[in-house]
């Protein structure tokens, strides 16, 4: 794999004395997902900021394919694309003008062809020649898109694209970052939703009050620091847990008819043997079992939080 | 150099100026002929002629100046202000971008704008007065001078404004009044002599007389003076625009 984006201990501070960002390297790879999450005001927008330029970092370095973001800053935007947070368009340009603006300024001559072919894939076309005004905010947020994606950027980072959008172009969304990935596009996003994090990243890292908690593989993160519960359902209800089962530390749900085990998947004897048979030995008779494994938005929750997972 | 981004801004800055061409036409026309009613007609018939030049004529230098300095402070503080104030700056401050390049997009969209104007009430004022000009190449100059120099000075003054009222407070409180008293419509010899001196610190005077002068060869200060007086202008401007550029003030966190 090849390393499209370098970050080494990049620090922002501002003259207030706040460090927005304290110290935060990562290597990411050419053509892969990654999702930071983080809490509101954890440094997601000021680390993507600080790499394309719209804030200056107080030190440490950037090198996207190669190229100083500050000493060889043309090179390395031209290989960026930024879909912001905040829908900041101007309300009386046309769509078309707009995005054809965007490829003019990342130093592309006129292509109608291209800019053609993006406002089709993004459902556009047809509203090309409508003042952004006119849009509902979700087309608007697909304008953004096409705005970024107008200069054929390698590196794509993603703002928040599903913030306050609806469901249905959630997933129009997702089906755009899986064709880019195809494409080879390297991404970048920032996210609230665990969920969209988790069905579409390849990577997750997590940074909280401007720094990097941990970057990790999606699947590894999730069977290293995920926890696994077993639910045995009961054909009758119960008003308490046996007290023979008390070293299997069970709780019991709301309705009374089903006992919750908590276990590690990485331990030698995760303990369900054990616990069945003394299940069945306290008399009590099982309906079903289930198990469930612990979310992206638990373990984030937790490593945010400081508690283990 | 990036041409493509220069041309992009110049050309989305324009776009914006034809979408409202009928006002940006109608407005200067408009404002013109009432200027030639209430001071060419009503109050120039009182006055008649000023040093051998109709009055009708003579405030022409001074009416394309008003206009043209005011356009283009508004053009292009209104230009670099409106993307701070929607937010779409990020995409000036993310582009492959030098600052020059954006100031040259946009001050040279502004003064293009301003320039325009300036032709529309020069050819307005044609249907009005009996107007010469006796050295058109330099007042070529100081027109395009006064466009881009007042453009620049726009420029920082909407990457200066943090909200609306900021950005009309330097042209009302400071530039208006500098024209009006800057000779605009009377000569600087109609007054007495305490303020004959005291006008010579308005370098609005300086302009106007330059721009006069390549009209009817009538000056109130010495030609080359009004000329290093536009350029020292324009190279404060510049020079302040570099500070801007180098510390990233107001633009860059």
């Amino acid at each position: 794999m090849t390393t499209i984006l370098s970050i080494k201990d990049l620090r922002k501070s501002y003259a207030d004395g706040f460090e927005a960002l304290k110290g935060v390297s990562l290597d990411i790879e050419q053509g892969e997902i990654l999702a930071l999450l983080g809490p509101n005001g954890a440094g997601k927008t000021t680390l993507i900021s600080t790499i394309c330029g719209i804030t200056t970092p107080t030190s440490g370095t950037v090198m996207v394919g190669g190229h100083d973001t500050l000493t060889d800053f043309r090179a390395a935007r031209r290989m960026i694309g930024l879909v912001p947070q905040e829908i900041a368009l101007e309300p009386f340009e046309k769509v078309w003008n707009t995005v054809r603006l965007s490829r003019g300024l990342f130093g592309l001559g006129r292509d109608d062809a291209k800019i053609e072919d993006i406002l089709r894939k993004l459902s556009l076309w047809d509203k090309r020649k409508n003042a952004i005004k006119e849009l509902s905010g979700g087309m608007k947020r697909r304008v953004l898109i096409a705005k970024a994606l107008s200069h054929e950027p390698r590196v794509l980072f993603l703002d928040e694209p599903t913030a306050g959008v609806d469901v249905e172009l959630r997933k129009d969304m997702w089906e755009i970052v899986a064709e880019l990935k195809q494409a080879g596009v390297t991404i970048i996003l920032t996210t609230h939703y665990i969920e969209e994090a988790e069905a579409i990243a390849d990577r997750i890292g997590v940074i909280d009050k401007g720094e990097l908690l941990l970057v990790q593989d999606k699947n590894t993160l999730m069977a290293q620091m995920g926890k696994k519960q077993l639910e045995v359902m009961l054909s009758e209800p119960i008003q308490t847990i046996p007290d023979s089962l008390a070293e299997h530390n069970l709780m019991l749900n709301g309705n009374g008819d089903a006992l919750v085990y908590t276990y590690d998947t990485h331990a030698d004897r995760t303990g369900i043997t054990t616990l069945l048979n003394d299940v069945a030995q306290a008399g009590l008779v099982l309906r079903d079992v289930q198990t469930r494994q612990s979310s992206l938005e638990e373990i984030f929750v937790n490593l945010v939080s400081g508690e283990p997972a | 150099m990036n041409w493509s981004a220069i041309a992009a801004i110049y050309r989305f800055e324009m776009a914006r100026f034809f979408r409202t061409l009928a006002q940006s036409f109608l407005s200067p026309v408009l404002s013109t002929s009432l200027y030639f009613v209430v001071f060419g007609t009503a109050i120039g018939s009182r006055i008649q002629e000023v040093e051998g030049v109709s009055y009708g004529a003579f405030i022409v230098p001074g009416l394309i100046m008003l206009s043209v300095v005011m356009l283009a402070i508004s053009n292009a503080s209104f230009g670099i202000y409106f993307p701070k104030f929607l937010g779409t700056i990020y995409e000036l401050l993310s582009a492959p971008v030098d600052f020059i390049e954006i100031v040259i997009g946009y001050v040279g969209a502004a003064a293009t704008k301003a320039l325009f104007v300036g032709v529309v009430i020069l050819v307005t004022a044609s249907f009005f007065v009996d107007l010469r000009i006796e050295h058109p190449f330099a007042m070529a100059a100081f027109l395009i001078l006064t466009c881009l120099s007042f453009s620049l000075l726009g420029f920082i003054i909407g990457i200066w404004a943090s909200n609306f009222e900021q950005m009309s407070l330097v042209p009302q409180l400071v530039v208006t009044p500098l024209i009006f008293l800057g000779g605009t419509f009377y000569s600087i010899s109609m007054l007495p002599p305490l303020w004959q001196t005291v006008t010579l610190f308005n370098p609005v005077v300086y302009l106007i007389s330059g721009f006069r002068w390549s009209f009817y060869g009538l000056a109130d200060v010495p030609i080359g003076l009004s000329l290093l007086a536009i350029l020292a202008f324009t190279g404060l401007c510049l020079g302040i625009i570099g500070w801007i550029f180098k510390t990233g003030w107001r633009i860059r966190s």
